[in-house]
C-alpha cells in the first residue's frame, strides 16, 4: 500500500502475522495481520464481539493463537514476558481501597516483584515524572477509587508507561468517558506516542474521536481485519468486503459514518477521493 | 493481670493481632471476608474430628483449613467465589456436626474452639503460634506487590505476568495457616472478627496502603489488649469484647471518613480534589 518508506526492522515494534484464534469451537480471529512502528498511533476499530479484546490478549501473550505469531520489537512473543504496557477495559477501582494514584503508578514499575518496595529517591522521582507526563500530578496523593473516569484513565496510562515499554495497548479507554475527557485522553496518547516514541494501539467502537490523530487503522469485523491508513481502510469497497455485505462509508462534517446498506440500491456512493482528506486531516 | 500464665496470654494475643492485622488487610482489600469467615468456622469441624479420634487438634485444624482453602480456590476457579466458599463451608460443617454427635464430652472443648481460651494459654503454645505467625507475615511481605496488583485489578497483574489464580491460591493458603495458628488460642469467631474490623477501620482513615496495613496491626493489637483486660476484669468472654471493639473500630473509621469528606468537601486537599 502506501508506506512512505520500506520497513526498517529496528523501527518495527509490533508485527501481527496471520493470527487466527479459535475459542470453544468458534473462530474469533481469522488471519489477522498488521504491523506498527515506533511512535505510531493506531486505532483498533470494531463493534462488540468483533474480537478486539481477544486480539489484544494475544498480543499481550495471555491468549495463545491457534495459528500465526506475534513479534514484539522483532522478537517472537514469549508468554507472559511483560514489556508491553496495558490498560484494561472497564476500569472500576474500589473507592474503599487505600491506594493513592502514585502507589498505583509505582506498581507499574515493580508490581510483579517480590517483597515490599524500599523507599528510594529515584523511584519516587520516576513516579513523579510519570504523573506529570499524563497530567496527573495534581491528584497524585488522592485515592484512585475516588477519581473520575478520565483521571483513573490517566493514572492507568502512567502505570502502563512507567516501565518504559515500546508498545502500549489500551482496551476501550474511551468507553464511559464524557466528550471532554475523551478528547483529553486521545490527545494525551497522541502526544505520548510522538514524544516517547511508543507505538499506541487503542481499541474503540467509534473511529471518529481518533481520526485527527490516528496514523493507522486496524478495522475488525467478524474476526477479520483490514489495516492501513484511515483513507485506505475506511472505504466502501474495503469495509463491504470485510463485513461480507454491502456497507456505505459516508462522510459528514469530517466524520465518517459506516452504514449498512443494500448493494442493489444506489445509496449514497462515496468516492475514494472523498474519504482521503479526512484521514489526512491531522 | 500481667503475672504468671497471663504473660503467655499477652504474648500470644499480640502475635495473633499482628497476623490478623497483616493478613486481614488483604482479606478486606480483596473482598474475601466470607472466606475468612468460612475457613476458621469450617476448620473448627476438623478440630472436633481430631479430638474425637484422639489426634492433636492442631492437626485437624491444619488439615481442614488447608483442604477448605484449596477447595474454595479450585471450585471458585470457574464459578462464583461466594458459592464455592459456601459449599466448602457447608461440607465442613456437615462433617463437624457428625463428629460432634459421636463425641461424648464435647461441650467445654467445643466452646473454647469457637470462642477461644485466651485466658488459659500454656507456655508450650507460644512457640508454635509464633512460628506459624512469622510464616504468615513473611508470606504476605514476600508477595506484597503482586498480591496488591492482583487485588487492585487482576488484569493489570496478568499483563505484568502475575497469574491471578496462583496468587489467589497462595493467599487462601496463608489465610488457612493464620486460621490454624490462631483458632485454638482465640477461637474460630474471634480470629475472623480481628481480620475484618481493624483493617476495615484502617482503610477509612488513610489512603496510604503501607500506613493502612501498619494501622490495621495497631488497631488489632489495641483491640485484643483492651478485650483481654476487660475480660479479666469482668469475667465476661474475650470473644464478646473483641467482637464489640472490632465493630466499634469499624464504625468509628466510617464516621471519621464521612467527617473528613465533609470537611475537605470544598477544600483543596486530599480526596476531594479528585472530583
Amino acid at each position: 500500500m502506501t508506506e512512505r518508506q520500506p520497513y526498517v526492522s529496528s523501527d518495527e515494534v509490533l508485527a501481527v502475522d496471520g493470527i487466527s484464534v479459535w475459542l470453544s469451537g468458534r473462530e474469533i480471529l481469522h488471519d489477522v495481520r498488521f504491523s506498527l512502528r515506533r511512535g505510531q498511533f493506531a486505532g483498533l476499530i470494531g463493534s462488540n464481539g468483533a474480537g478486539k479484546t481477544t486480539l489484544l490478549r494475544v498480543i499481550l501473550g495471555l491468549t495463545a493463537p491457534t495459528a500465526g505469531d506475534v513479534r514484539i520489537g522483532g522478537e517472537p512473543r514469549a508468554r507472559r514476558s511483560g514489556g508491553v504496557g496495558y490498560v484494561p477495559q472497564k476500569i472500576q477501582l474500589d473507592p474503599d481501597m487505600p491506594l493513592r494514584a502514585r502507589d498505583l503508578v509505582g506498581l507499574g514499575l515493580d508490581g510483579h516483584r517480590f517483597g515490599i518496595p524500599l523507599p528510594s529517591r529515584s523511584r519516587r522521582r520516576l513516579v513523579e515524572e510519570m504523573l506529570r507526563a499524563v497530567g496527573a500530578e495534581k491528584f497524585g496523593d488522592a485515592r484512585v477509587g475516588n477519581l473520575s473516569g478520565g483521571e483513573q484513565q490517566r493514572v492507568l496510562i502512567a502505570h502502563a508507561l512507567i516501565s518504559g515499554p515500546k508498545l502500549l495497548l489500551l482496551d476501550e479507554p474511551l468507553a464511559n468517558l464524557d466528550i471532554r475527557s475523551e478528547q483529553e485522553v486521545v490527545s494525551l496518547l497522541a502526544r505520548i506516542a510522538k514524544e516517547q516514541q511508543v507505538a499506541v494501539l487503542l481499541s474503540a467502537h467509534e473511529i471518529n474521536p481518533l481520526l485527527p490523530v490516528m496514523d493507522r487503522v486496524v478495522y475488525l469485523a467478524a474476526g477479520r481485519a483490514a489495516s492501513g491508513t484511515a483513507s485506505e481502510v475506511v472505504r466502501t469497497e474495503v469495509l463491504s468486503e470485510l463485513y461480507g455485505h454491502h456497507v456505505d462509508v459516508i462522510r459528514v462534517h469530517d466524520r465518517l459514518l459506516v452504514v449498512a446498506g443494500r448493494a442493489d440500491e444506489p445509496g449514497a456512493p462515496v468516492s475514494h477521493d472523498d474519504a482521503a482528506p479526512v484521514a489526512r486531516a491531522w | 493481670m500481667f503475672s504468671g500464665f497471663m504473660v503467655n496470654t499477652w504474648t500470644v494475643a499480640t502475635i495473633v493481632a499482628v497476623v490478623a492485622g497483616v493478613v486481614g488487610f488483604f482479606v478486606v482489600l480483596r473482598g474475601s471476608a466470607f472466606v475468612a469467615d468460612a475457613l476458621p468456622t469450617g476448620a473448627f469441624a476438623g478440630a472436633a474430628g481430631a479430638s474425637l479420634i484422639g489426634v492433636n487438634t492442631l492437626v485437624g485444624l491444619g488439615v481442614f483449613s488447608l483442604a477448605g482453602a484449596l477447595g474454595i480456590g479450585w471450585l471458585g476457579r470457574r464459578g462464583r467465589h461466594d458459592v464455592a466458599t459456601a459449599l466448602t463451608l457447608v461440607l465442613m460443617l456437615g462433617l463437624g456436626a457428625l463428629f460432634l454427635s459421636f463425641s461424648v464430652e464435647y461441650a467445654p472443648e467445643i466452646y473454647s474452639l469457637l470462642f477461644g481460651e485466651v485466658l488459659g494459654i500454656s507456655v508450650n503454645e507460644v512457640a508454635p503460634v509464633a512460628a506459624l505467625g512469622a510464616v504468615c507475615v513473611v508470606a504476605i511481605m514476600v508477595m506484597f506487590r503482586p498480591l496488591m496488583l492482583a487485588s487492585v485489578m487482576p488484569e493489570l497483574g496478568e499483563a505484568r505476568g502475575v497469574r491471578s489464580y496462583r496468587i489467589e491460591m497462595y493467599f487462601l493458603v496463608v489465610i488457612a495457616l493464620a486460621t490454624s495458628m490462631a483458632l485454638p488460642v482465640v477461637g474460630a469467631l474471634l480470629i475472623f472478627s480481628l481480620m475484618i474490623g481493624p483493617p476495615a477501620a484502617a482503610r477509612s482513615v488513610t489512603d496510604d496502603p503501607y500506613l493502612a496495613m501498619a494501622l490495621s496491626v495497631v488497631i488489632a493489637m489495641g483491640t485484643v489488649w483492651a478485650a483481654i483486660a476487660a475480660s479479666y476484669a469482668s469475667n465476661w468472654p474475650v470473644g464478646f469484647f473483641v467482637g464489640m471493639i472490632g465493630a466499634f473500630c469499624y464504625g468509628a473509621g466510617r464516621g471519621w471518613a464521612a467527617w473528613r469528606r465533609t470537611r475537605v468537601g470544598h477544600g483543596a486537599t486530599s480526596t476531594a480534589l479528585a472530583r
